[in-house]
Parts: structure tokens; C-alpha cells; sequence
């Protein structure tokens, strides 16, 4: 097992004929199942068309009613993306993935209130994706780093996740499934809501948390934890050494008001039984260690 | 992105927000002449800067008289002006606002923000405004009402209502208050703010409620649909470094440590400092290059770095995923022949084409160290930084 996404999931991509999108889809197909896993993409001026034998559809609905497909990985430039997680939480998809970067506030505020009561979950945007190494690769992350195996990575940010993994595979710890939240203040799927599936999830045994300054997500998903977490979490935080006020990159990483410090963050993990590191270079030896 | 105070009440005025009327100015002679178009026994000259705190640091004087105004203007113009958000050497003052006085009876705070917890614009209000609302929101939360707007319908008349009767504004004056918060989201909504304030939000004498300062910041993911905010941005304002990273889409900041990092992601990008600053050292920047980086990009990066004149070593720290660690190896081989590195250099390379990069460094002839991983990259060039004479304090 795994979480959110696995070899029988069906994924089509929305932003399909665009240079980015092509290049990922290209890789997450070559990516272990991926043949049978992408068969489809959306592209409303090119219906009929295809892309390396894959089909492209006008909307996201006809897609999902001719493939069967219930997933949707995004790559629509920033202007138009928002409007395409619409159009999947319209079509009532299982899940959406949006890896666009750099979509405005306003836009995703409006799409996440559109979302209330809709069942499709969203990662992202602003992410790397989800991977379930030697399964399904949806998203942008490398696959060759990863293998599978029985630890859970979810984390804000891209490259700072492929350390964890990197660290992990030194040890030769493999993953059940890695997931990037995205680096934006107003997303889909938080830390605790990741948590949640890898406790649930059998063949995960223990989660590495890697978190950013801002916001209160890590403190959200500590207390609960604390509360209700069966399986060991070890984390890191980046970001001790911002200044406060400077946007660090991603657009949520900003300690405002003297709140979301990497301090503050850690300390509150800490005191849920969450094990923290402040050496980015020792997250998996951290990981390793609480290993029954 | 930032603007400065005229600015936003410029754009505040245009949502019915009530504020003083003023003249922003060049000159002190453009001051003077503007409090004589103004009219009136009291002006307040205030500097414009994009940094807040402006009045506990003397950027902003009442005068009485065309002569003080003059004298204010002469002395505010072209200081530099300190406060707790322009670090030590302050910020220099290039333009004036120059504002009719006000009678102010009571200083209250508005503002408004994007909320992480609700997903939702929050609008935050409090009694107590004026220039210490950051000790107030870190000692005296309570004191923060706070309402989260639904994007659906706006901020809605009874929630106005509500917020401005617990700041303490008197029945009499709501509707004034509600027309400015509403206005206010209004503003934040269709601007793609991302911070938006009014500190102090004053009752005056005669009942009247006025925006007498206002912030406003922008959403940068939002720049495309704004090609006005082209004319609102002040290059003087922001650091130089940074300007020129922006041309070439490189996400930087400066820091004041001697530690140059040249990283890709933002999350790695932090970490990168965070454990820099662990093993001993101080960062001099942060630095993402993001997924697409060229070699013409990395060269720029590291131009940029080279121009901070206490910089003592640079550190290369990336993990390859789009990015592939042939391009930036050559980027740097490339930089490293354009530019006369000054320092030692640092590198370490792992993910996509991780053994074609280490094979691009190791041919060059470069006096490049390498790091096998991030603790030992991060060692070296702390040692580096240091001289190379005694190895790094390690700390866990």
C-alpha cells in the first residue's frame, strides 16, 4: 500500500501540450507503472490530438468519463491554473496535483471556498508532486532517487524533500510514498492531513515532517500528533536563520509579526513527542534512529 | 511587492477611505509650496520610506508654519533614516508627504492579511493604534478582534459594524468606519494585496474617522495582471542586489553574514543557511536559482555574489531534479572564467547527472572543493570562510 496515489492509479494532465507539461508527463510515463498510469491529457483547443500516443481531450470531465482517469496533474501556467483546479473539482476527480508556481493569492482563495464540500483533495500548488517509488511518479521530483520501502516523507518544499530522501537512501531506507504540500500560504493538503493517511497507511512505519518558517502548520500537525499518531515522526524545520519580514521564496515562508519562527515551530514538535533535528544534513539518521 | 504610504492612500481614496489630503514631494521647496496649497496652520511632513517605524525614528514632524515645514523638509530630505525595519545604516529619505494636521482624539489599528488557518483575508482591528501595535499583538492578543472574510460575499456591513464598536468607536461614527473597512477589503481584493494597513485608524475631534497612515503590499505572483504597479515601484527602496537578481529571475536576498550560497529550491535554500550558520559561519544571502537555471543565470548569481566586498567563501549546494547537475557544473565553470573568483569555492552536486557534473568540475582545472554531502560541504567552506587554518566548530 501507500497513500494518496499507486500503480493503478489513472492520471491524466491538464497543461498537457505545454513544454513543461510534456517533459513531466514524458517522465512520470517512462517512471516505473507510468505506461499504463498516464491516459490522458486536457488541452481545450487540441481535442482529438495526442501527445506520445497519449489522448487529448477538451475538459477535464470528458477525460475522466472516456479513461477512467481520477487523477489530474497540473502544469497551466500561473493565470490559468486556478481555473483549472476548477474544472477537476468540478469533474469530482479523486485528486488533483498542481505543480504550477506562482499563482496569486486572490485566485487560489477563491478555488479553495469553491472547493468546501467537494469531495477532491488537492496537493499544492507550488509543489513537487507525490511519488510511490516504483509505482507512480505524479509530478516533477527525480525518480531515480527514490526506491520503495516503509517510510513516509511529506514536506513543504521540493529539493529539501529529495535531501530527506537522499539521506534515506544512504541508509538504505526506502519510502512508501513522498509527498510535497507546496510552498504557498493557501493550498490544499497540510502537513496534518498527510499525517493522518500515513498513520492509517500499513505499509508505512514512520513519517520524516520537514517544515518551513511561517504560518502554523507543523504546530497544527504536532498537536495532533501528539493526540493520535501510532507511528514514529522525526522532523526539521528550515528557516533559523531568516530574518523576519523577507519572503524566503515560497510565498509562505515569511515569519510575520514575530509568529511562525523555525524556534517556535520546533519547540512545539518537541513538546508532542515529534523528534527534531536542526542539521538539515541529519534527518535521516534521525529517522533511522527511531526505528523499532 | 512594496509601495510607499502616498501611494496607498492614493489607492485607498479611490475605495472611499477617508484620509488627509496631501501632496507628496521631491524637494523642499515643492513642501513648502504644497502646505500653501494645502491651506491651513498645521502640517505634518512625513518621509517616505518602505520600511515602517518612520516616526519614532524622526521621519515624521508637525509644523506650524511654512517656515517650520521648510525646516522639517530640509532636515528629513535626504537623512538616513533608522528604524527596527531598515537595519542599522537606515534607509535615505528621497520623497516627503507633506499633509494637512489632524485633530486626532483616539489612534486605532486596521489591517488585513492573508490567513494560512482559514485560507481567508483576515481583518485584524484593535483599540489600541498607533505606534507600538507590534508589542500590543505579542502582549495583549486579546486586544486583537479579528474577523475572516468570506470570499463569497465580502466583508458584510454587520461584521463591519461589529469590529468598529469593539475598537471603540462610538455609534455615531460606525457608518464612517464600516464605508473604510469595507473599502479597505474592497481594496485588498482587487489590488491583489497582500498585506494592507491603516495605523492609525484616528477618531478626530469632530467625530470623523481618517486613515492617517496606510501600508499597502502586493501579491508578486500577481505582477502579470498589474502593469501599473510598474510605475508604484521605487528601485531607490529596494537593496541592489537584489533589483539586479530580479532581472534575471534569480530569488535573492541579501543577508549580512560572508557565506555566499548559490542553492536550488527554497526549502534546500534555508536549510543551506540554517546549517552554515550551525557549523559556526554566518550567510551572506540567500539564493534560489530555481529549476531552470542556465549556465548564463548561474553566472549572474554568482556575479552578484562577488560584488558583496566582506565575502569569504561560496558555497554551491544542489540537489538535481529538473535541474541537472551537468548545467549548473557548467554554469559555474563558466562563471568561475568570467569572473575573478576571489574565494574559495564550495560545491556539492547530487541527484540528476550527478557523475557528468562531478567529471565537468573536476576537468576544469578550477581549485574547487568538493562536498560529499551537505554537512561536509557545509563544513568546508566554514573552514574556508575562517581562513582554512583551524577546522569548523561542529554543533548538532
Amino acid at each position: 500500500m501507500s497513500i494518496l496515489i499507486n500503480k493503478n492509479t489513472r492520471v491524466m494532465t491538464q497543461g498537457i501540450t505545454g513544454k513543461t507539461g510534456q517533459f513531466h508527463t514524458r517522465m512520470g510515463k517512462d517512471y516505473a507503472n507510468g505506461r499504463n498510469c498516464y491516459v490522458a491529457g486536457v488541452n481545450p483547443k487540441k481535442p482529438g490530438e495526442s501527445f506520445e500516443g497519449i489522448p487529448i481531450f477538451a475538459t477535464v470531465k470528458e477525460a475522466k468519463e472516456k479513461t477512467g482517469a481520477t487523477v489530474s496533474v497540473i502544469y497551466v501556467p500561473p493565470p490559468f491554473a486556478a481555473a483549472a483546479i476548477d474544472e477537476a473539482v468540478e469533474a469530482d476527480l479523486d485528486l488533483v496535483i498542481c505543480i504550477t508556481e506562482g499563482i496569486p493569492v486572490r485566485d487560489m482563495i477563491r478555488t479553495k471556498y469553491r472547493m468546501q464540500g467537494r469531495r477532491t483533495k488537492l496537493v499544492g500548488p507550488n509543489c513537487p508532486g507525490v511519488i510511490t517509488p516504483d509505482e507512480i511518479k505524479i509530478g516533477i521530483m527525480p525518480g531515480h532517487i527514490h526506491k520503495k520501502g516503509r517510510i513516509g516523507v511529506v514536506s513543504r518544499s521540493g529539493t529539501l524533500t529529495y535531501e530527506a530522501v537522499g539521506q534515506l537512501m544512504e541508509l538504505g531506507l526506502g519510502q512508501s510514498s513522498c509527498v510535497g504540500t507546496g510552498g504557498d500560504p493557501v493550498n490544499g493538503l497540510k502537513h496534518i492531513d498527510v499525517l493522518k493517511m500515513f498513520n492509517d497507511d500499513p505499509e508505512t512505519d514512520a513519517v520524516i515532517m520537514v517544515g518551513e518558517i511561517g504560518g502554523s502548520d507543523e504546530e497544527t500537525a504536532a498537536y495532533w500528533v501528539k493526540a493520535n499518531m501510532k507511528k514514529p515522526v522525526v522532523g526539521f524545520i528550515a528557516g533559523v536563520t531568516a530574518p523576519p519580514g523577507k519572503r524566503m521564496g515560497h510565498a509562505g515562508a515569511i515569519i510575520s509579526g514575530g509568529k511562525g519562527t523555525a524556534q517556535e515551530k520546533l519547540a512545539v514538535m518537541e513538546e508532542c513527542g515529534i523528534k527534531v533535528t536542526k542539521n538539515p544534513a541529519e534527518m535521516g539518521k534521525l529517522l533511522k534512529s527511531v526505528l523499532k | 511587492m512594496k509601495i510607499h504610504e502616498y501611494q496607498a492612500k492614493e489607492i485607498l481614496r479611490r475605495y472611499e477611505v477617508a484620509t488627509p489630503r496631501g501632496i507628496p514631494c521631491f524637494s523642499v521647496d515643492e513642501a513648502v509650496k504644497a502646505a500653501c496649497e494645502l491651506g491651513g496652520k498645521v502640517w505634518v511632513v512625513k518621509a517616505q520610506i518602505h520600511a515602517g517605524g518612520r516616526g519614532k525614528g524622526g521621519g515624521v514632524k508637525v509644523a506650524k508654519s511654512a517656515e517650520e515645514v521648510r525646516e522639517w523638509a530640509g532636515k528629513i530630505l535626504g537623512m538616513m533614516l533608522k528604524t527596527h525595519q531598515t537595519g542599522p545604516e537606515g534607509q535615505k529619505v528621497r520623497r516627503l508627504l507633506i499633509e494637512e494636521g489632524a485633530d486626532i482624539k483616539k489612534e486605532l489599528y486596521v489591517g488585513m492579511v492573508v490567513d494560512r488557518g482559514t485560507q481567508r483575508v483576515a481583518l485584524m482591528a484593535s483599540s489600541e493604534g498607533g505606534m507600538d501595535i507590534e508589542e500590543v499583538a505579542a502582549h495583549a492578543p486579546e486586544k486583537i478582534h479579528k474577523v475572516f472574510i468570506d470570499p463569497g460575499t465580502g466583508l458584510k456591513d454587520a461584521e463591519a459594524d461589529g469590529i468598529a464598536a469593539k475598537i471603540g468607536i462610538s455609534a455615531a461614527s460606525v457608518p464612517q468606519a464600516r464605508t473604510i473597512l469595507k473599502g479597505l477589503y474592497k481594496a485588498f481584493d482587487e489590488t491583489d494585496s497582500s498585506l494592507a494597513e491603516i495605523n492609525p485608524l484616528i477618531l478626530a475631534g469632530d467625530g470623523k474617522v481618517v486613515a492617517l497612515d496606510a501600508k499597502i503590499n502586493f501579491d508578486d505572483n500577481a505582477a502579470f495582471r498589474h502593469p501599473e504597479w510598474q510605475q508604484l515601484r521605487d528601485l531607490d527602496e529596494e537593496d541592489p542586489a537584489e533589483v539586479e537578481a530580479s532581472k534575471y529571475d534569480l530569488n535573492y536576498i541579501q543577508l549580512d553574514g560572508d557565506i555566499g550560497c548559490l542553492v536550488n529550491g527554497a526549502g534546500l535554500a534555508m536549510a543551506t543557511m540554517d546549517i552554515i550558520k550551525l557549523y559556526g559561519g554566518a550567510p551572506a544571502n540567500f539564493l534560489d536559482v530555481g529549476g531552470g537555471a542556465t549556465a548564463e543565470k548561474v553566472t549572474e548569481a554568482f556575479k552578484i555574489m562577488l560584488r558583496i566586498a566582506h565575502l569569504k567563501a561560496i558555497l554551491v549546494n544542489i540537489f538535481g531534479g529538473i535541474m541537472k547537475c551537468d548545467v549548473i557544473a557548467a554554469g559555474v565553470v563558466a562563471a568561475a572564467k568570467q569572473v575573478s573568483l576571489r574565494v574559495p569555492l564550495v560545491v556539492r552536486l547530487e541527484g540528476t547527472n550527478v557523475d557528468l557534473g562531478k567529471k565537468i568540475l573536476a576537468e576544469s582545472g578550477l581549485p574547487i572543493i568538493s562536498g560529499n554531502n551537505m554537512a561536509d560541504a557545509a563544513q568546508k567552506v566554514v573552514a574556508a570562510a575562517e581562513g582554512g587554518s583551524k577546522p569548523a566548530k561542529g554543533k548538532r
